[in-house]
C-alpha cells in the first residue's frame, strides 16, 4: 500500500459521520455469495449495489451485506432486501443494470421493482 | 468461472467460513506459468474431509448435495497442465498452527487457461464482506509487486472507522488500481 496518508485523510474526514450510522437501522440488503452466486455473477452486482448506495447518499438508511447460499441457486444471483415492519423481498436472476434500477426504485424510491421479485 | 478471480473469491470464502482470522492471497506470474496460493488459519479439516473436497458431490452445506467451488478451481489449473494442492491442519489436532493452504499451479500460455480477470473487485468484495479478518494479498508480475494489508489499514484507521466503509473500500479500490498502472 502507498498512499496511507490519503487514508488518513479520509478517516479525518470520516469521524463525523461514522457515529450516526451506526444509530442507523433500516433496510438491510443481502447478496448470496456461494459458488452459485458468485458464478452467476454476484460478485458485480453486489458493487453495483455499494456504489449505487453510496452514491444516492442512502448509506445512513441502508446497509449491504454478503451472505452464503440462500437455497435457490438456479435463481441466482439473488439480492434479498429486508426493512423492518415489511415483509422480505427476494429478487432473482440479477445484473448490473437490475441492480441499478432496485437502488433507484426500491431503496431510493421505496417502490418494489416486481419485475424482478419471486414470490413471497 | 469465467474468471480466476472469482474462483479464488469462492475459495476464500470457504477459509471465513472455517472461521479464519487472517486469509493470505499470493499471486505469482513467472513465465509461463501463474502460482495461486489461498493460506487461511482457520479451523482446517479432518484426513477424510480433506479427501472428500475434490469431490464435487462431497459438501458441507445442507442446501444442496453437492459443492463445487473446490472441483471448479481444481479443474481449471489442471486443464491448463497445471496442478492443485490442499493442505489443512485441524484445529483439533494443533490449536496453534491450523488452517488450509490451497496452492494451484496453471500455465498461462495454455488456450485453456482463464484469465485472472478483475482480481481488485474480489479482493474489496471478501474486505467489504467481513472486514474483522486480517487479509494479506500479493500479486507479484513482471519483477514488480502489488500488495495490501489489511492491518496496515485498520492500524490508520483506528477503532472508530469501519474497514468496510464505502470510503474506505474505494479507496482500497483506487489504490491497487494506481499500484497495477504503476507495474
Amino acid at each position: 500500500m502507498k498512499s496511507l496518508a490519503e487514508l488518513a485523510a479520509i478517516r479525518e474526514k470520516m469521524k463525523n459521520s461514522v457515529a450516526m450510522r451506526d444509530g442507523a437501522s433500516g433496510i438491510r440488503v443481502v447478496v448470496g455469495m456461494a459458488t452459485c452466486g458468485i458464478a452467476a455473477g454476484a460478485r458485480p452486482v453486489l458493487n453495483t449495489l455499494v456504489e449505487g448506495v453510496a452514491k444516492e447518499g442512502l448509506s445512513e438508511k441502508v446497509t449491504v451485506t454478503q451472505t452464503g447460499c440462500i437455497g435457490i441457486c438456479q435463481y441466482e444471483p439473488v439480492v434479498e432486501v429486508y426493512e423492518e415492519g415489511k415483509d422480505k423481498v427476494t429478487y432473482v436472476k440479477m445484473d448490473v443494470d437490475k441492480a441499478k434500477e432496485v437502488v433507484e426504485q426500491h431503496l431510493k424510491g421505496g417502490k418494489v421493482v416486481t419485475k424482478y421479485t419471486i414470490g413471497k | 468461472m469465467k474468471e480466476l478471480s472469482l474462483n479464488i473469491l469462492d475459495i476464500a470464502e470457504n477459509s471465513l467460513k472455517a472461521g479464519a482470522t487472517q486469509v493470505e492471497i499470493l499471486l505469482t506470474e513467472k513465465g509461463n506459468t501463474l502460482t495461486i496460493e489461498i493460506n487461511d488459519n482457520g479451523c482446517g479439516m479432518s484426513e477424510k474431509t480433506l479427501e472428500n473436497v475434490i469431490n464435487p458431490f462431497y459438501t458441507t452445506r445442507t442446501t444442496r448435495k453437492v459443492g463445487l467451488g473446490i472441483p471448479f478451481f481444481k479443474e481449471a489449473a489442471e486443464k491448463t497442465g497445471g496442478s492443485f494442492e490442499i493442505t489443512s491442519v485441524e484445529s483439533q489436532v494443533d490449536k496453534e498452527n491450523c488452517g488450509t493452504k490451497v496452492k494451484t499451479l496453471f500455465y498461462t500460455d495454455s488456450i485453456d487457461f482463464t484469465p485472472i480477470g478483475d482480481i481488485i473487485s474480489t479482493i474489496t468484495t471478501l474486505i467489504h464482506g467481513s472486514p474483522d479478518v486480517d487479509f494479506v494479498f500479493k500479486h507479484k508480475k513482471n519483477g514488480g509487486e502489488v500488495s495490501l494489508d489489511t492491518r496496515e489499514i485498520k492500524a490508520v484507521l483506528g477503532d472508530d472507522i469501519p474497514l468496510n466503509s464505502i470510503e474506505v473500500i474505494e479507496f482500497i479500490r483506487t489504490s491497487l488500481k494506481a499500484e497495477y498502472n504503476s507495474l
